[in-house]
């Protein structure tokens, strides 16, 4: 039988008892630990209202409003076939797929562990590599103190688990792919992916959530990375749920001395979606670099929560983020920088450009700078605007159509943030995608 | 090719031509001078179909369509070019892109099959070494980060590409050194035939010692108060523009 939350505090916080004892028997007693612990937060914390100063843009009335429940199978719904369809033209990666939050090994490549390296699902891991997990699930991701995390703490079912040990590069990078059908009634899934790359190492990893119905669900996921001394992360978070989706995420990235994440973030589907990133620079001369598109229409609402915190000296940090908005959609840009006492030298960087289609679409952006440290360069611009016309008019007086002049214009501002994807076919694909949505902003009309 | 009988042009509820008329036969070059304000650039806007100006009175005849029925990018298609005044910066959009689109988009037009990359290379290359135009110019951002002068040239590497049938030049001296000035009028010249016009758009007569035009007009408060041949030219730069 189903596990149902009705949406009130009290049905998340008793209905784990009742998750334990179904299908969790064989967790390890630290997880079940873990995850009471863990609700406890939740019980403590609720979910934020718009009083809370970082929720007072997004409203989480029909979140609180909602049913949901934990999936039962939704594996067999999902073919070979569908699942190649979303992979990455000629991207020699590792992938593994998950469905409704669950391991799906039929769908996946076999888990790698050779020389020292691991990426296989979190709940294999857990099992066979615990201490290794143990050392670092859960160590970072703040379940006292944020809702969410709380919530995924408890109820997470799977993900992935990367693990490349000092000296080593993994070259392929691993795509993980997370897919939601319908299971005929709101689903309740928390996405958990811990990934841990070792001194002096590198890694790339594409998360990427689809779905396969334009279905109701609440997706709540977190990902840990521990990035070593001098190791290198490209991360990728491609959302792509559905449209009627309430979809949740937290990146918390720990970077070690002389590393150096590059982040990216494709927000696209979801009715609310909320994106928090947030690395902490915790050694020395680190540099994270944090790249995110967000494309709305219709209703759709993107919340996108930076916090960049600077902890210690001589770390660089840049955040490039660009909105296209259509319809009645909203956009948040929340963005952090916060400078620990102790992080002099601190450069950091923020951007923020915003592209409105509509005249109903609607941005609001805020950055917010925290400065404990008097020997920083801490900078941030935002911009809101229209397709420049000038521009469309020059491109006209050439020839070009109006609406490839309009596709043009959305395409280089669209690459602004898509062009430090390192991975070719990866980026490909995503200029398609957002090829084929402007097309569809556009319609069939001329482009005026 | 072109004709402009009685052209009245507003732009924010002010009255800019006010019954502007000329007359442009294949292969001849106009120059219009005139003082600041006068209208030149806003003729040379309106021809390019520029929507914030609104026509109120008049007709334009290009190649016998009414060239007010048309779109920017059919007055393109059609043989228009515009070398802007000030052209635009499009960063994030590569040179060549535009170029190679706006190529095409003619060539769909017109019903020819679209060129190929190599095809496109080769005519870009062969045109950019007589204006002195570097490969780097090429891949940049359209305008971006351009000198003056690079601008200006840009703007005729593109006039060359593409081809047109009649060409109105806004100001495409202004701001230059001799140097670039003599590309940029070698550029014209080198395009010179029977089938080809151009509108030059000046205020120096210095110009018009390197494009030596068949007429010169005069154009004042939104019309022409004269018209004569290039001497006219030389004149207005003895007297300046004080008896009109």
């Amino acid at each position: 039988m189903a596990i149902v939350f009705d949406g009130t505090r009290e049905s998340y916080v008793e209905g784990l008892s009742e998750f334990l004892g179904s299908g969790q028997e064989d967790t390890p007693e630290w997880v079940a630990d873990l995850r009471r612990e863990a609700i406890s937060g939740f019980g403590e914390l609720g979910f934020p209202t718009l009083s809370d100063e970082e929720w007072r843009f997004t409203n989480l009335e029909a979140l609180r409003r909602g049913s949901f429940s934990i999936a039962e199978d939704g594996i067999s719904d999902v073919s070979m076939k569908t699942v190649n369809s979303y992979g990455f033209s000629g991207l020699d990666c590792l992938r593994l797929v998950f469905v409704n939050g669950r391991f799906a090994s039929s769908l996946s490549d076999a888990g790698y562990t050779r020389e020292g390296i691991v990426v296989k699902a979190l709940s294999e891991a857990i099992r066979e590599d615990g201490d290794l997990v143990k050392d670092y699930l859960a160590k970072y991701a703040d379940y006292e103190k944020d809702a969410f995390i709380s919530l995924n703490t408890s109820y997470f079912e799977d993900g992935v688990f990367v693990y490349v040990p000092d000296q080593t590069v993994f070259e392929k990078p691993v795509h993980v792919l997370h897919v939601s059908t319908d299971e005929g009634r709101p689903l309740f899934i928390n996405p958990r992916n811990l990934i841990v790359i070792g001194q002096s190492s590198d890694a790339k990893v594409i998360e990427h959530y689809v779905s396969l119905s334009q279905s109701v669900y609440f997706s709540n996921v977190v990902t840990e990375v521990v990035c070593g001394e001098n190791a290198n992360l490209e991360h990728y978070r491609l959302e792509f749920e559905s449209q009627k989706a309430f979809n949740f995420s937290t990146l918390r990235v720990n970077q070690q001395k002389n590393s150096n994440i590059a982040s990216h973030s494709i927000l696209y589907g979801g009715a609310i979606v909320r994106n928090n990133v947030h690395p902490v620079l915790a050694g020395e001369g680190c540099n994270s670099d944090i790249y995110g598109l967000f494309m709305s229409e219709g209703r759709q609402h993107m919340d996108n929560f930076m916090r960049v915190e600077h902890a210690s000296p001589h770390c660089d940090s840049r955040q490039f983020y660009n909105g296209v908005l259509d319809g009645r959609s909203k956009g948040v840009f929340h963005g952090r920088i916060l400078v620990h006492e102790g992080a002099e030298k601190t450069d950091a960087k923020q951007t923020n450009r915003n592209l409105l289609l509509s005249d109903t679409a609607q941005i609001d952006t805020k950055p917010q700078l925290e400065i404990y440290n008097d020997d920083v360069k801490c900078t941030h611009g935002a911009t809101i605007g229209q397709m420049d016309e000038e521009a469309l008019f020059y491109l006209c007086s050439r020839g070009i159509s109006m609406k490839t002049a309009k596709i043009i214009m959305l395409r280089a501002f669209t690459n602004q943030t898509l062009e430090h994807m390192s991975i070719d076919s990866v980026r490909e694909a995503l200029e398609n995608t957002v090829m084929k949505w402007f097309e569809q902003r556009l319609g069939n009309g001329d482009g005026r | 090719m072109l004709e402009v009988k009685n052209l009245h042009v507003r732009v924010d509820d002010k009255e800019i031509l006010k019954g502007m008329n000329i007359t442009v036969a294949p292969g001849e070059v106009h120059s219009i001078m005139g003082p600041n304000g006068s209208g030149k650039s806003t003729l040379a806007q309106v021809l390019a179909g520029k929507e914030a100006y609104e026509v109120t009175e008049g007709e334009v005849t290009f190649q016998g369509k009414d060239l007010l029925d048309l779109e920017p990018e059919e007055r393109a298609c059609e043989g228009i070019f515009l070398a802007f005044q000030y052209p635009v910066e499009i960063p994030g959009v590569a040179n060549t892109y535009l170029l190679r689109e706006a190529l095409n988009a003619k060539r769909e037009y017109r019903e020819e099959k679209p060129l190929k990359h190599v095809e496109f290379g080769k005519l870009a290359r062969d045109k950019m070494k007589a204006l002195g135009i570097g490969e780097d110019l090429l891949k940049r951002s359209v305008n971006a980060g351009f000198s003056g002068g690079e601008k200006k040239r840009n703007e005729i590497f593109q006039m060359q590409i593409l081809e047109p049938t009649l060409a109105v030049l806004d100001e495409t001296d202004s701001g230059l050194d001799i140097d670039a000035l003599k590309i940029v009028a070698n550029g014209v010249n080198s395009m010179r035939d029977s089938g080809r016009s151009f509108i030059v758009i000046t205020h120096y007569q210095r110009l018009l010692n390197y494009i030596v035009p068949d007429f010169v007009h005069v154009m004042v408060d939104g019309k022409i108060v004269k018209s004569g041949g290039k001497e006219l030219a030389q004149e207005l730069e003895e007297k300046g523009y004080a008896d009109f």
